[in-house]
């Protein structure tokens, strides 16, 4: 026996990534779900504002985030290139198919479940990443009288507007930042982006029911008493909690805001 | 007594590995219920060559299910439309009067068409000749259970050693992926005490030699283990996986070597 490929050479190498990457992209859902839920509190976007701030400002978390978009292309890249294998590997197909006998649908549509949510994680960040970044939100200063808890907000022009700030003035926190709260607000006022958010939550949630324990059985983890808890997860967690959870967010604005 | 039927065969003809091949509707009359596929085939053959015509080239030896010779897909299913059983141990009760039966060759690259329905399956055994074997040191014979085998151990090695090579597992998978076989082949000396020496070299030998015949990815999706004929279960995908991932991160001889 020679020596033999390097790992990421190989089939099972690039599956590795595949599944590394996912199961990394996973983490994050968990993160990003547990932190929009703030989104939910009746406040004015008070929390959700702070909370966007932190996440764009804190040198770890910005860490974090820059090997998440990293995943999510190599994720892509890689789908692409053993897909392109796997097309090779048969070049003429089957006459007469039965494939719902034999396997679920999800697990033998992953590519076409993964483009759906890679045009949405576009349209997401185009609609709240790109204009965060970009100035292209409102403006919202809160004042908190001290001594009664009270918070009161107004919306502020660009040229009021410097930077993030928190100042104590009198008994009076006065908090000026971007507001990305009435952004959502906005955004979800567009029904056909409503629908579309909602679509790509059912796909992830399909993706994730096959994809969560296939990248496990991917690394080699097969434990008879463990596996059934993976098992668990990606069906309750990450195929239906998770999903239905972020597709809460735009119903709640389109229909309660 | 046994029922008689008519069938409408639609079976890939196809003359040699160089040409292309199509469809070809042949009728089958007569044919009684408590016939195995092949028998079935047998007749037509006769039929045909009393006409003077080419009778349909298809792949068998054992007919009782232990060879691993018979193939095709019938309507998109490997072997057939009933589990656990090879093609030669299916029987015309399975159909009914009248339907029309679509017959195909196993559909991959790595396994070219020879003629009509028999496909080249050398890749499979030039996979085995990558490492699936023992050495042994020659001399007189041990005695018998000389090695002390868990009987747990020894029932799941053996299950795994219960792969006949026939290749359903490259025909159901969508991707055309051969990992159910590698991973049988693996598992069945992996898991025992005789298989150890080359453990780790065997993995990756037979990894590399499986993409190097043009073998797909697998994705986990199930068809091979509810098509295989012997039962072969996806856990040996994950000791594969497990194996070869082993092998290249860990091993002394793969870090210092």
């Amino acid at each position: 026996m020679s020596k033999s490929k390097p790992v990421l050479n190989s089939s099972l190498g690039k599956k590795l990534i595949m599944s590394l990457t996912g199961l990394f992209l996973c983490t994050f859902l968990v993160v990003h779900l547990i932190g929009n839920l703030q989104l939910f509190k009746d406040d004015a976007g008070y929390a959700f504002n702070n909370y966007a701030y932190l996440m764009t400002h804190f040198a770890p978390i910005k860490v974090v985030s820059y090997l998440l978009y990293a995943s999510v292309i190599v994720h892509a890249i890689y789908a692409i290139i053993l897909t392109s294998n796997n097309k090779a590997a048969r070049p003429i197909g089957y006459a007469a198919s039965a494939g719902g006998a034999n396997s679920k649908w999800n697990s033998r549509n992953m590519g076409i479940l993964g483009t759906v949510l890679l045009v949405f994680i576009a349209t997401h960040m185009a609609n709240f990443w790109w204009k965060y970044h970009n100035d292209q939100v409102p403006y919202i200063e809160y004042r908190t009288d001290l001594s009664t808890g009270v918070t009161t907000s107004t919306e502020i022009q660009a040229g009021d507007f410097h930077d993030f700030t928190k100042v104590t003035e009198n008994g009076v926190e006065i908090l000026k930042a971007r507001d990305l709260y009435k952004q959502v607000d906005y955004a979800f006022d567009n029904v056909f982006l409503v629908a579309f958010y909602v679509i790509a939550m059912a796909a992830l949630a399909f993706h994730l029911i096959h994809g969560f324990r296939s990248a496990f059985q991917t690394v080699g983890f097969d434990h008879k008493k463990y596996v059934p808890i993976i098992q668990f997860l990606g069906v309750w967690i990450f195929g239906v909690l998770i999903p239905v959870g972020f597709a809460l967010m735009p119903l709640y604005f389109f229909f309660c805001k | 007594m046994s029922a008689h039927m008519n069938l409408t065969l639609k079976v890939w003809r196809q003359k040699n590995d160089k040409t292309k091949g199509q469809f070809v509707t042949i009728e089958a009359k007569g044919i009684a219920d408590d016939m195995s596929f092949l028998e079935m085939l047998d007749i037509v053959n006769d039929d045909l060559t009393r006409k003077g015509e080419d009778p349909i080239y298809f792949d068998h030896d054992c007919r009782e299910g232990i060879c691993g010779m018979c193939s095709l897909v019938i309507n998109g299913r490997p072997h057939g439309p009933k589990q656990g059983t090879t093609t030669c141990q299916l029987h015309m009760r399975s159909f009914h009067d009248g339907q029309t039966i679509v017959i195909e060759p196993w559909r991959a690259a790595a396994f070219p068409v020879l003629k009509d329905l028999a496909v080249d399956r050398t890749a499979f055994d030039r996979i085995q000749q990558a490492g699936g074997y023992v050495n042994v040191n020659t001399g007189g014979v041990p005695d018998a259970n000389t090695i002390a085998i868990p009987k747990r151990i020894a029932d799941e090695a053996f299950e795994s050693a219960t792969c006949i090579g026939c290749g359903a597992c490259v025909a159901a998978c969508k991707n055309a992926s051969a990992m159910l076989f590698v991973s049988a082949k693996v598992s069945q000396f992996a898991l025992l005490p005789q298989g150890q020496t080359e453990r780790y070299e065997r993995a990756q030998a037979m990894v590399d030699q499986m993409d190097e015949e043009g073998f797909g990815n697998c994705t986990n999706t199930g068809a091979c283990e509810a098509e295989c004929p012997v039962g072969i279960k996806l856990t040996n995908i994950a000791r594969l996986n497990r194996e070869y991932l082993t092998a290249k991160v860990f091993r002394e001889e793969d870090i210092h070597g």
